[in-house]
């Protein structure tokens, strides 16, 4: 299985040597297993952890006690993995999978938020390298706040699933976990709202070197959370009532909040090149998510 | 009338009332006499229970509690700037001290506190010269003499009406209420901050505590609970989620972001693992009835600490040290964050706390004995007290014991209380109120 004399990669760890006298390079295979074994249980309580905080999204209002419980435990990790250096090495090879991926490995969790250095990068490619998991949320959430800054056009290339690789949890939009005030509040409403369709396809590339810990991801993910399928009916029910009361909202509060469209919707909202001005931002971010979820469909397929 | 002391584990507890609620029952409240237990659910409902007077002909029953008035105290909204619904989900309740005949409780969801008055009415006027017994108007030209309407006995009827509503105060969720023991003011704490008000005063509080940092990416500790000192109306408590407590002087300075004690126990390295931080959180504090002492309680054990003393706690006392093993497993369903609270006895000489299983557990501080009861219908026979229970953390089960594997998770106590005086307690389940009392 192994080429003799190649030291095995991050990647196999969840493997056990199926010949242990193979690698000449380990130390004694027991304490080999007993090191990835831990190695496994700690990367199986990172992906739990992701996990939950992208659920957290999907709840009514999130309990920002176990979000922040959570993100401190994913922090505390990453920490750890960057301390053995298992976080270069998974990073690495990571970007080695992916070329399209540019990973910044040595910025640590949850204290830079995205779409704060976003600001920073406007002008840039921002292909910034965050796990599906988290993409379809933070993204859109990304570029919310580009669009406040007057950036004009949506850049919906950054919802590629190709750039999620990486596990840099300040990717994970634990920022969004966090209800803000004001103008950061609509952002987190963003994601509270659509974060959730993290999709499987996303959690397939990001786990493939532990397919166990995939399914379990799976498995936990699909009973807790089946995607949202929207009722056709209500949408166009609310399809008719959303452009009055957005309007309204918007002078009102300066503030938005996303209306849930089916996709469908979008495709036709995309297809006319958008309706007035007026609505079409509010509707963006609904198009933002909603894009997301055909992203999903079509990068699945 | 004197708290009464007893050992817990000699408590004799009888089954006095089950209450099977219509929702989660989500806090559980005795006012200052005892009189009253009050309940609040997941329907934003409340529901009150009076103690029954004891009867001449039987003294040997202490007092049964009975439903004494029920009523829909806060209702579902919805944010229209966050496109988030608010809970009606009653967080707690607090009862204030009696003044006149008249019973208040603040009772809060997530978002707003509401000031309720139960009164009860035993009496109507009868004999109006303009209108008839059943409210129609009578004529007045038919009006030939006056009389003066007088007071005639009907049946006990209890109203309550909410009398303030103290809205808009707070961005994140409120998990603590506590009334000061001046009786003027309260304290409502939320995830980042807390809030004091004046009772009389809805339209402004002023924020006393504020732990939001600039950046919310550069958060990693909430208030979990927060406290007035029962004597020291100056003095109030407040825990987080990294497991500290911080005492705050209002005297010192109007915003209370410095704490004038800070108690928080050295972390036991050989236990450290991912989950420290998580099990260490504080579910909840309360000061000892005295002022001397509080209580907190995080996720495996109880903590007493000495307010002069920010060390380290003086007593701990492991609730379910054997859930430590399966902390993974807890974390996966999430029980890891249940948040169970914890109370003091009449005279601070034991105290209670829930876990799982239907378990609910008893201190005893001066005779450092422990029990472990069970609130469930097969184990609650009328007429019949509690039998201790134990669980088997390893090796050959004995009979009666229950193995960890076998417990409950969804079965969870989070919530007791006890009569300020008597040896009377009260024990929610998810939709069951247990009132169990000492057997005379």
């Amino acid at each position: 299985m192994f080429p003799k004399g190649t030291k095995r990669k991050f990647s196999d760890s969840g493997d056990e040597p199926a010949a242990g006298g193979e690698d000449v390079n380990q130390p004694s295979s027991v304490a080999v297993r007993m090191l990835s074994s831990y190695s496994l249980q700690r990367q199986s309580l990172l992906d739990m952890s992701l996990i939950k905080l992208q659920l957290c999204h999907m709840l009514v209002e999130p309990n920002l006690c176990r979000s922040v419980l959570i993100a401190n435990t994913v922090r505390q990790i990453q920490e750890e993995m960057t301390q053995d250096g298992t976080w270069q090495i998974m990073t690495q090879a990571l970007s080695a999978a992916n070329a399209a991926a540019q990973c910044s490995a040595d910025r640590l969790v949850a204290t830079e938020v995205l779409c704060r250095q976003t600001e920073a990068t406007q002008g840039e490619q921002v292909l910034k390298p965050f796990p599906a998991v988290g993409s379809e949320g933070c993204p859109a959430e990304e570029e919310v706040v580009v669009e406040e800054e007057g950036e004009g056009g949506v850049t919906m290339s950054t919802v590629s699933p190709q750039a999620p690789t990486s596990y840099l949890p300040g990717t994970f939009g634990m920022d969004p976990c966090w209800e803000e005030e004001n103008g950061e509040d609509e952002e987190e409403d963003e994601d509270s709202e659509e974060c959730g369709s993290g999709s499987e396809e996303g959690d397939s590339d990001r786990l493939v070197e532990d397919s166990r810990t995939a399914e379990q991801v799976f498995g936990t993910f699909e009973i807790k959370n089946p995607a949202p399928s929207p009722d056709p009916a209500l949408e166009e029910l609310f399809s008719d009532v959303d452009a009055s009361y957005y309007d309204l909202d918007t002078v009102l509060t300066g503030m938005q909040s996303a209306p849930k469209m089916g996709p469908y919707d979008l495709l036709e909202s995309l297809s006319s090149h958008g309706p007035s001005p007026l609505s079409s931002s509010t509707s963006c971010r609904s198009d933002l998510n909603e894009l997301d979820h055909i992203m999903e469909i079509i990068v699945g397929s | 009338m004197e708290a009464v002391s007893c050992r817990c584990y000699q408590f004799n507890l009888l089954l006095v009332m089950l209450f099977v609620t219509a929702d989660i029952i989500s806090t559980v409240e005795f006012n200052h006499s005892g009189e009253l237990l009050a309940t609040g659910d997941k329907g934003g409902r409340v529901v009150i229970f009076q103690q029954e007077l004891e009867s001449k002909n039987q003294p040997q029953c202490r007092g049964e509690y009975n439903v004494y008035s029920t009523f829909q105290s806060h209702e579902p909204e919805f944010d229209y700037l966050k496109s988030l619904e608010i809970e009606e989900k009653i967080n707690k309740i607090r009862w204030l001290p009696q003044k006149n005949a008249a019973q208040f409780l603040l009772s809060t969801n997530d978002k707003t506190i509401k000031l309720w008055k139960i009164s009860e009415r035993d009496k109507r006027p009868e004999g109006y010269n303009l209108k008839e017994e059943d409210g129609r108007y009578r004529d007045p030209t038919t009006v030939t003499t006056l009389r003066v309407p007088v007071f005639q006995p009907m049946d006990l009827m209890v109203e309550a009406s909410p009398r303030r509503v103290f809205a808009n105060a707070h961005t994140y969720h409120i998990n603590s209420i506590s009334v000061n023991s001046d009786c003027e003011t309260y304290l409502s704490a939320d995830d980042l901050r807390i809030n004091l008000w004046n009772l009389e005063i809805t339209d402004r509080s002023f924020n006393i505590v504020d732990i939001k940092p600039v950046n919310m990416e550069e958060l990693t500790e909430v208030i979990t609970a927060a406290e007035f000192h029962p004597n020291q109306c100056n003095t109030f408590v407040y825990s987080s989620s990294k497991g500290t407590i911080r005492l705050c002087d209002m005297r010192a300075s109007a915003l209370c972001d410095q704490h004038s004690k800070l108690f928080e126990e050295p972390e036991d390295p050989s236990n450290r693992s991912f989950f420290s931080e998580i099990i260490s959180s504080i579910s909840d504090v309360k000061f000892s009835h005295s002022g001397r002492y509080m209580m907190t309680r995080d996720y495996l054990s109880v903590k007493i600490w000495d307010l002069n003393m920010e060390s380290r706690p003086v007593e701990t006392y492991q609730v379910h040290e054997y859930l430590r093993s399966k902390l993974c497993s807890l974390y996966e369903n999430d029980c890891i964050f249940d948040k169970f609270e914890c109370c003091w006895n009449g005279n601070d000489s034991v105290v209670m706390t829930g876990s799982y299983n239907n378990f609910f557990r008893m201190f005893d501080r001066g005779y450092r004995q422990d029990v472990t009861l069970e609130a469930s219908r097969e184990s609650s026979k009328p007429r019949s007290v509690l039998k201790p229970r134990k669980v088997c953390t390893g090796g050959k089960r004995k009979k009666d014991e229950i193995s960890v594997d076998s417990l409950d998770f969804n079965k969870k106590i989070l919530h007791t209380a006890w009569h300020p005086q008597d040896n009377i307690i009260a024990v929610a389940t998810t939709n069951n109120l247990y009132i169990f009392q000492d057997k005379l």
